[in-house]
């Protein structure tokens, strides 16, 4: 026996995350989506977004936003089952309007964050992290 | 910003080695008396700062014959540009007679017969009489490893790379990157990289724990050359917990993070840096995207792909310069940089012809001290090949098919799969096949062979999540690297579909059927990225199926039908 069971299973399991990775946003996403934004559109700019194009490990994906003068921000894995991931709230008081944490991904997909910004207007950035069985470099 | 005509200055390797005697009639000329050691390093030294570049080296320390791809497909904006050009196409770009030694060293085509008539090419002792030569031009002209030259060889493997380290200090390099090197594990990794006497650089290695840099690396190290304040930045290999086995260094994590290279690039700029030159391991497609992306790059010193390419590439204001692997190579960049910026380049691939250049006798020395306690064991020879067997190709080549046959008939599968690594030097048709050629194409910390079973849809699942990490149009989403090797089994790829959708028309060979996508088929393979994977090292069972055969002798391998290209 060459593979164990357990790492053959460990193969198995990110492989059928991989297969299985529709790029739709769940209606769960946009429904938490609008209630964020009240239906208002998000503009471009004023947010980053800092992801890994590849995780080197989808059960914990490190990310940071960061949009000064926000006031909330909300962070959203379409992809997975729960897209919810994490929402921030800045006080009148915080010196910056960044965060950082540590995600779960069920597969290749996107990660968006909007900001609420102190006028009411929205922001958003998104970006897509892969998640791969992995392989064989030069 | 530098003018074309400055860029033009750019002096091509081709036109300075052979002129236009060579053409067309390669066969009639002894090469080897035609082409001097004077010709190869001719070079008229320029501006004020040297950079030498060596990448790649994969841990092959004496000459050798490397077979460059004849397949090697760009995708995306990258379709059709260099380094994704070969053979006669790449000769014709760059103005490179057939049948002269730029063809036999830089592209694919007659390279069984070329090899015959130009020899080996590489060495580390050749390499050591190139780079003081060029010092002998430029006294502090700067030694830039990009990394993976602690992997590749039987020696490497029985020292822990120890051999390595001694050849390559001697040397005297400035500073390094990383990528295979991790896979010594991360104990062995410090243990050498705190006994260097130079720096370790890389802005995207970090704690994995805290996501902070990694102490034991830095980002960027000052030097003062030519009245210059030169900063170099190191990257090492994005992906390496990916493409390599990530338990083995568990403490490290990777990625591009261009936004970290962008904040040293001004932190750099802002002490004070004249000329910003990065030490990469990214791969050449994603270097350019860098460049594109990261705004004060000067020169990019590209490695992991292993391209060679006779002139740089440029993207905006920055210059990428890629050299080969496996020792075939050393370029010397020299830069003009006057009033804290680069007015000017010229550049010179030197392809290391081991039978011109004079090897180093100090550095020969060293190697053979290093080889000695190894060398009955890697002399003893296994069979003979009557098929030339070479690596490079998207989708397979001749070591890999005989490496599948191995996988196959000693472990009785009923499908192979070998890793689509760039290294493991060529042979030529006729070569006796020693214990240390096997090694060179083989060699790596995680060599078992398993054998296992696999679903016909698993089996497409990881043809499809490869396929992606190669041909994905955005370069950030690549791995570098080929796709997994596939024996007794053919199927056919469409590179412009999405991941999912480009694998199709799988068939077991042996039996001409379709693979079910419900029935599990018996899959041998080796250097899988798992922590516990059992199994025979790869070395041995090559070596007992070449032992089995005596002579090798390989049909064309026809079983990828290739769309989109």
């Amino acid at each position: 026996m060459e593979l164990t069971r357990r790492n053959l299973l460990a193969v198995g399991f990110g492989a059928a995350t991989v297969a299985a990775l529709p790029m739709r946003v769940l209606a769960a996403a946009e429904e938490q989506i609008n209630a964020f934004t009240g239906g208002a559109e998000a503009g471009e700019g004023g947010i980053t977004l800092t992801a890994p194009e590849i995780a080197e490990n989808g059960n914990t994906v490190p990310i940071s936003v960061d949009a000064p003068g926000a006031a909330e921000i909300l962070i959203l894995a379409l992809g997975n089952p729960t897209p919810g991931v994490a929402k921030f709230t800045f006080g009148p008081a915080a010196a910056s309007q960044s965060a950082s944490t540590r995600i779960r991904l069920a597969g290749t997909q996107d990660v968006v964050a909007i900001a609420k910004m102190g006028d009411g207007s929205f922001v958003k950035a998104s970006s897509t992290v892969k998640v791969t069985i992995g392989g064989c470099g030069g | 910003m530098i003018s074309r005509r400055d860029f033009l200055q750019v002096s091509m390797a081709a036109a300075a080695m052979y002129g236009t005697s060579g053409f067309g009639n390669w066969a009639k000329l002894a090469a080897q008396q035609a082409l001097t050691q004077d010709d190869l390093l001719q070079f008229d030294t320029f501006g004020n700062v040297s950079l030498i570049h060596i990448t790649d080296i994969h841990g092959q320390l004496k000459p050798l014959y490397f077979r460059e791809p004849s397949i090697n497909i760009g995708v995306g904006d990258n379709k059709g540009a260099v380094p994704h050009i070969t053979g006669a196409d790449f000769r014709k770009a760059y103005g490179i007679a057939d049948g002269s030694p730029s063809h036999y060293a830089l592209s694919a085509g007659d390279f069984d017969a070329l090899a015959k008539t130009y020899g080996k090419i590489g060495g580390l002792d050749r390499m050591a009489t190139v780079i003081n030569a060029i010092r002998a031009d430029r006294p502090d002209a700067l030694l830039l490893d990009g990394g993976d030259t602690w992997h590749g060889s039987y020696t490497c493997y029985q020292t822990e790379a120890q051999d390595m380290v001694n050849v390559m200090n001697a040397l005297k390099p400035d500073a390094m990157t990383f990528h295979w090197e991790f896979t010594l594990g991360s104990e062995r990794v410090t243990e050498l990289v705190e006994s260097l006497p130079f720096a370790s650089l890389g802005q995207n290695i970090f704690d994995a724990e805290w996501d902070e840099p990694a102490e034991l690396f830095k980002p960027y190290k000052f030097f003062e050359r030519g009245g210059v304040k030169i900063a170099v930045i190191g990257q090492a290999f994005p992906y390496m917990p990916i493409a390599n086995p990530g338990w083995m260094f568990p403490e490290y994590s990777f990625g591009i993070r261009d936004e970290n290279m962008q904040a040293m690039v001004d932190e750099v700029r802002g002490m004070g840096a004249e000329c910003v030159v990065v030490l990469s391991h990214n791969g050449f497609d994603v270097d350019k995207k860098m460049a594109s992306r990261v705004k004060g790059i000067d020169v990019i010193l590209s490695g992991h792909t292993h391209d060679a390419l006779p002139e740089p590439v440029q993207i905006g204001n920055t210059f990428i310069i890629a050299s080969g692997s496996n020792g075939k190579f050393v370029s010397r960049v020299d830069l003009d940089v006057r009033d804290g910026k680069m007015m000017g380049i010229r550049h010179k691939l030197i392809p290391v012809f081991s039978d011109v250049i004079t090897p180093d006798a100090a550095v020969s020395k060293l190697i053979d001290e290093q080889r000695a306690p190894y060398e009955s064991a890697m002399r003893e020879v296994i069979g003979t090949t009557d098929t030339m067997l070479y690596r490079r190709g998207n989708f397979n080549g001749s070591w890999d098919d005989l490496i599948c046959d191995a996988l196959i008939t000693e472990r009785e599968a009923d499908i192979a799969m070998s890793p689509g690594v760039r290294w493991g030097p060529s042979l030529p048709s006729g070569s006796e096949i020693t214990r240390e050629d096997i090694w060179n194409v083989t060699s790596m910390s995680y060599g078992q062979a398993y054998r296992t079973e696999m679903t016909g849809e698993f089996i497409k699942v990881i043809l499809e999540d490869v396929a992606d990490n190669i041909f994905n149009p955005d370069p950030y989403y690549q791995q570098g690297g080929d796709m997994v090797r596939i024996g007794g089994m053919g199927y056919r790829i469409d590179i412009t579909k999405p991941q999912g959708s480009r694998i199709s028309d799988m068939t077991l060979l042996k039996t001409g059927e379709a693979i079910d996508p419900s029935k599990n088929y018996v899959v041998a393979g080796w250097a899988s990225v798992n922590e516990g994977t059992e199994g025979p090292m790869i070395w041995e069972v090559v070596e007992n199926h070449i032992r089995n055969q005596g002579t090798v002798k390989l049909d064309p391998n026809n079983s990828v039908q290739v769309v989109g290209a």
